[in-house]
């Protein structure tokens, strides 16, 4: 009767998942979905702890002990947990979002390793398919768990070099291979005739597989940087959804398989979706060196970067009929997206026909910028797509660059052996003039050089995002 | 028991649900579903509970309690970053 129940509650609690993920692809619907997703997860949560607590009260001596010890071990670790997670997540600035999901997405990940050690260790699997997905799981769950650890590192700006030399992928092939037959060894010792003995060698072989795993996510996502790392995180994503369908089936516990399998497909696919916007494919983000001087270097680059000032840039926006504005990560590092608003509504009340344009990955994942200028009020219908937009830029007196880089590198079409050839920019290098808001001469992310910022019709605007808009604007209202 | 083909239909029709949930969402909402998805695998805390209470020696129980804080941290970070980026979208109200 009880386990009638909890498989109902698990069975709502899947549909609320998938009702609330489908609710979250409109804006309109999409708090309603995450509250439904979060009542789903709160039940099935509370169903867990019933059966133990109800056995415990027909138990007696050490096993009750045992076994009230575990239950008040679990508690203390949701309360813990989730505090903590809930306190950093209200606290974090929005700029900083995308790391935080790295790391609760990492979190996860290490969660199923977790089940699957605990698992692997009670010699629980008394047949071979329980056994290898059990194994799997676990090589996924820590293979997202230390890739998802080193994409918070790298976004947070804790590990700023991207680990890139020859032979790179050979470690890699060394380390998954060794992964591989570590993980082949652990599948054949299935513990048939039920007696759950298991031997010094079996959990040495545990703890290496385990070891091994870990460091293959850390040598996946080590050489990968540039504007690959919104596709990596939404990759890991998909990789933790699956370890935990996959620890799912190793407890047959249906809330797990469906929610972890939803995630695990769902993610797949965006990050197809965003891999495909940048005009790459995922198995090359992996694998392939990315941004990296090790031919010649590509062209060189003709004329030199020319400065402009706050009162300039005020003064032929304040006379332009149309200005494109195109934020970068920049513009979410210095927070400066109420003060780009503010200068776009000066603009349009001037009658200036101001307009966003947002490329599919500015920033560190995709709609990374609309959820920045989101906050900062901005309305739908003067936010555009790549491909809504780029058409109108020749007719554009002034495309505003703020903080963004590889987005507008011209190079992307010229270039076959640019890194970042083949992928859709926005085409701000046709407008009639260009203002690029930048911090210094550097290079970006990608570290490739941006030939946009060299053009006769480009000029750089030096300076914090929100200092040199702030000046703009303050030039704006002198006019 | 859920196991063999049964197993394999879950499986296959979770794996359809999930693309076609995702298959018309708006470039917009990327980030934030990103974010939905990844604290609605935060339900790992259900299994991650499960081991902890069937766990037998320290060596387990460490591990469990690993797991559930890890678990726990995901469901509930994965909730409030999905919805302050949510409540975002509300405000703005375009």
């Amino acid at each position: 009767m009880l386990s009638t129940t909890i498989q109902i509650v698990y069975f709502i609690a899947a549909i609320l998942f998938i009702l609330g993920l489908k609710a979250m692809s409109s804006p309109v619907t999409a708090r309603k979905g995450m509250i439904w997703a979060g009542v789903g997860m709160l039940i099935a949560t509370f169903v867990t702890f019933l059966p133990d607590t109800l056995r415990l009260i027909d138990l007696e001596g050490e096993r009750a002990s045992l076994l009230a010890t575990n239950i008040s071990l679990a508690v203390i670790a949701v309360v813990i947990g989730s505090w903590i997670a809930y306190v950093s997540a209200k606290k974090v600035a929005m700029t900083d979002m995308p790391q935080m999901v790295a790391l609760y997405n990492g979190l996860g990940g290490g969660a199923a390793a977790c089940i699957a050690a605990i698992a692997l260790l009670q010699g629980h699997a008394t047949n071979t398919v329980t056994q290898v997905l059990a194994v799997l799981g676990a090589l996924i769950g820590a293979v997202a768990f230390s890739g998802s650890i080193i994409a918070f590192a790298k976004l947070q700006g804790l590990i700023w070099k991207s680990w890139q030399f020859k032979g790179v992928q050979i470690i890699n092939l060394v380390v998954f291979v060794v992964s591989l037959l570590l993980a082949i060894y652990l599948s054949s010792q299935v513990h048939t005739d039920g007696s759950h003995e298991i031997s010094a060698t079996y959990t040495l072989a545990i703890i290496a597989f385990f070891v091994v795993a870990l460091i293959f996510g850390i040598t996946i996502a080590m050489p990968i940087g540039g504007a690959d790392m919104p596709v990596v995180i939404s990759l890991f994503n998909a990789l933790t959804g699956l370890a935990v369908g996959l620890e799912g089936f190793v407890l047959q516990n249906a809330a797990m398989m469906i929610a972890g399998t939803v995630v695990g497909s769902a993610g797949s696919l965006l990050t197809k979706l965003m891999a495909d916007a940048m005009n790459r494919k995922v198995g090359a983000i992996l694998f392939k060196k990315f941004g990296v001087a090790d031919g010649e270097p590509a062209g060189e680059v003709k004329g030199s970067m020319k400065a402009t000032d706050a009162t300039d840039t005020a003064i032929n926006m304040a006379y332009a009929s149309k200005v494109i504005i195109i934020p970068g990560y920049g513009m979410a590092v210095a927070q400066a997206q109420h003060k780009v608003w503010e200068l776009a509504e000066l603009l349009r009340q001037r009658d200036v026909d101001v307009r966003f344009a947002i490329h599919p990955v500015a920033g560190r994942m995709p709609g990374h910028m609309n959820v920045l200028l989101a906050e900062a009020g901005v309305p739908y219908d003067l936010i555009e797509d790549l491909e809504d937009i780029n058409a109108e830029f020749s007719t554009t007196d002034i495309a505003l660059v703020i903080g963004a880089n590889d987005v507008v590198n011209p190079i992307a079409r010229t270039d076959p052996s640019s890194p970042i050839f083949g992928m859709p920019i926005l085409s701000a290098d046709e407008a009639r003039n260009t203002v690029v808001v930048k911090r210094g001469k550097g290079k970006g992310f990608s570290g490739i050089e941006n030939h946009l910022f060299y053009a006769d019709n480009t000029r750089m605007l030096y300076g914090d995002a929100k200092d040199a808009i702030n000046q703009v604007i303050q030039s704006l209202k002198e006019l | 028991m859920i196991e063999g083909f049964t197993a394999i239909y879950i499986f296959m029709l979770a794996a359809i649900a999930g693309y076609e949930v995702i298959s018309k969402v708006p470039v917009i909402l990327h980030t934030p579903l990103m974010s939905g998805s990844n604290f609605i695998h935060g339900i790992v805390v259900v299994g991650a509970i499960i081991a902890l209470i069937s766990a037998s020696n320290l060596t387990e129980q460490i591990i469990g309690f690993i797991g559930v804080l890890m678990a726990a941290g995901n469901a509930a970070g994965g909730y409030v970053a999905t919805d302050r980026m949510l409540e975002m979208f509300k405000s703005s109200d375009g």
